[in-house]
């Protein structure tokens, strides 16, 4: 085939460069239509097996009020938010912190079925130290159901765990996963976290995605010639061989990525754009989540000062 | 066009990896401002290996590296080559590692101390140039082959380089992007050299094929493409001779 092309393309070294391309072009397709066809059902194919991404960043798409925000904002916010109701400690102040965070969740316009299941990697937590903390805490207790005794302090300290974790993972969600991870890698750039750190998160991120790639590859090429995972010698070996693959894959890459790095001019320092979308809603946002800052703030001194 | 001073110049060049008969033996290599040159050898030939050696990524075990006038061999030396050399990889997800294509292509220029501003405006201006306006924005990852491809392209061309060197361009393109691809080089006007194992890529974008045998470079001109007619039957199957 490559010695047909050999020569087809002097014929094609007519003065009028643009149609010979097209013609050109048009001759490639009708000369192999058998290896296109091929190439598109492999194609085809491959995006067909090919399983949903590890990870994706539904939330990122949108064009709420908070997705207006200038990421800056969001990230010094969100931290604000978590660390306040991380520390505090009655109720009332936690309850107001959760209705906050379910406020910013409405105003992102986010699926509401969607943040469940984001939050439902908690709830699995939350069950065992509801299961385990009432019976083990010490204190008075709440109810006894025979010879079991739920303490009333353990039951308000699962209360309170209950509704730290579901609150900052809330705060979490609607400020942070709504911005998309290079505007938070430039946020968090611009806000003078040093850069190697910054483009360490970034090139994770950007790379997980090509290594996953290769795991697909590999995994793939073991199907096709049959392997089945069982509990055998031959199967851990298999699994073993894979992950040292992709392993040996990976430091290979990271050093071809380097070398593309070193050619275009890289000398150890990390330049980032910073924010470029244009963020219209920041004053609106800076006062309402200052308000819920202070509000959980002072209820919180409110608390602690009169129990 | 009848330049004296070459802007590459390579003799005696040895590379071998280690464990392995010598790769690169006695390895010469002139390029010329204006040169416009396919490469074409077969795999493993040491095509890349070359190209790395140029910018200073590997250090051969012997021989002399002369760019752009100068005898290189410190990485101090090769900094200033790989400011004014544009190398395009095989495999575009080397070279794109920035979330947005827009970072991406604006790596270079800030990389040579343009402040965001110009860095910006070189990247849409390299962008415009490559029919790639609308891309900006786009997540690298995402990307088809092909355009990333184009946009790693892109960011090689973001440096406003003296020369390119590109490692197998039109490799796993589809007809459209392929064509494409053929169009941008042809409207270049630097100087380049450009690894394919097609001939008709190279047959449309260079004026002048060298090939590789045995570690060693051929660079006479008799190496041309060429047509002859000729008739037999089923003489519409792709064939060889």
């Amino acid at each position: 085939m490559v010695r047909e092309r050999n020569h087809r393309a002097p014929e094609a070294k007519a003065p009028n460069h643009r149609g010979r391309k097209n013609d050109d072009g048009r001759q490639t397709c009708n000369s192999q239509p058998a290896t296109r066809n091929l190439a598109q059902k492999t194609k085809h194919k491959t995006l067909n097996t090919k399983p949903n991404p590890m990870i994706t960043e539904p939330f990122t798409v949108g064009n709420s009020f908070v997705h207006r925000v200038d990421p800056r904002l969001k990230l010094v916010f969100a931290v604000m938010l978590s660390c306040i109701v991380a520390v505090a400690d009655s109720l009332s102040t936690l309850f107001a912190g959760l209705a906050i965070a379910l406020l910013l969740i409405v105003l992102a316009r986010l699926d509401g079925w969607a943040v469940l299941k984001r939050l439902a990697v908690v709830f699995g937590f939350m069950a065992f130290i509801w299961v385990v903390l009432p019976l083990t805490y010490p204190g008075v207790p709440l109810v006894e159901v025979g010879p079991l005794q739920l303490s009333r302090p353990g039951v308000l300290l699962c209360l309170k765990i209950t509704l730290k974790s579901i609150t900052i993972l809330s705060i979490l969600i609607a400020l942070v996963a709504t911005t998309t991870l290079s505007a938070i890698g430039n946020a968090l750039h611009s806000l003078g976290v040093p850069g190697k750190l910054v483009y360490l998160l970034v090139m994770t991120y950007r790379y997980i995605f090509v290594i996953e790639n290769e795991y697909q590859r590999l995994i793939r090429a073991a199907r096709i010639r049959g392997f089945q995972p069982g509990t055998n010698i031959h199967s851990y070996k298999t699994v073993a061989f894979l992950t040292g693959m992709i392993f040996i894959r990976a430091s290979a890459r990271a050093e071809n990525v380097y070398r593309a790095m070193l050619c275009r001019g890289f000398n150890g320092e990390f330049h980032t754009l910073g924010p470029v979308a244009p963020y219209t809603r920041n004053k609106a946002f800076t006062v309402l989540t200052s308000a819920a800052f202070i509000i959980i703030l002072g209820l919180e001194i409110w608390n602690q000062s009169s129990p | 066009m009848e330049p004296k001073q070459p802007i590459i110049n390579l003799e005696g060049i040895y590379y071998s990896y280690p464990g392995t008969p010598p790769i690169l033996k006695d390895l010469g290599l002139t390029i010329f401002k204006g040169n416009r040159i396919g490469l074409v050898a077969p795999n493993g030939s040491g095509k890349t290996t070359l190209f790395h050696i140029i910018m200073g990524l590997l250090k051969p075990s012997a021989g002399r590296v002369n760019i752009l006038g100068k005898d290189r061999q410190t990485e101090q030396d090769f900094k200033d080559v790989r400011r004014r050399i544009g190398l395009l990889f095989q495999d575009a997800d080397d070279q794109l590692f920035s979330p947005t294509v827009l970072e991406d292509v604006a790596f270079g220029p800030l990389n040579l101390g343009k402040s965001k501003e110009e860095a910006i405006a070189t990247s849409r201006k390299t962008l415009e140039f490559l029919g790639l306006d609308d891309f900006e924005d786009r997540i690298t990852y995402k990307l088809s082959g092909g355009e990333k491809r184009l946009v790693s392209l892109a960011t090689v061309l973001a440096m406003e380089p003296e020369v390119l060197l590109l490692d197998e361009p039109g490799n796993a393109l589809d007809s459209g992007m392929r064509s494409r691809l053929i169009d941008v080089l042809n409207h270049l006007s630097i100087t380049f050299m450009l690894i394919s194992h097609e001939f008709d890529f190279i047959a449309e974008t260079t004026e002048r094929i060298f090939s590789m045998e045995h570690g060693k470079l051929f660079q006479d001109d008799e190496v041309h493409v060429h047509t002859h007619r000729h008739s037999h039957r089923v003489g519409r199957q792709p064939h060889e001779h």
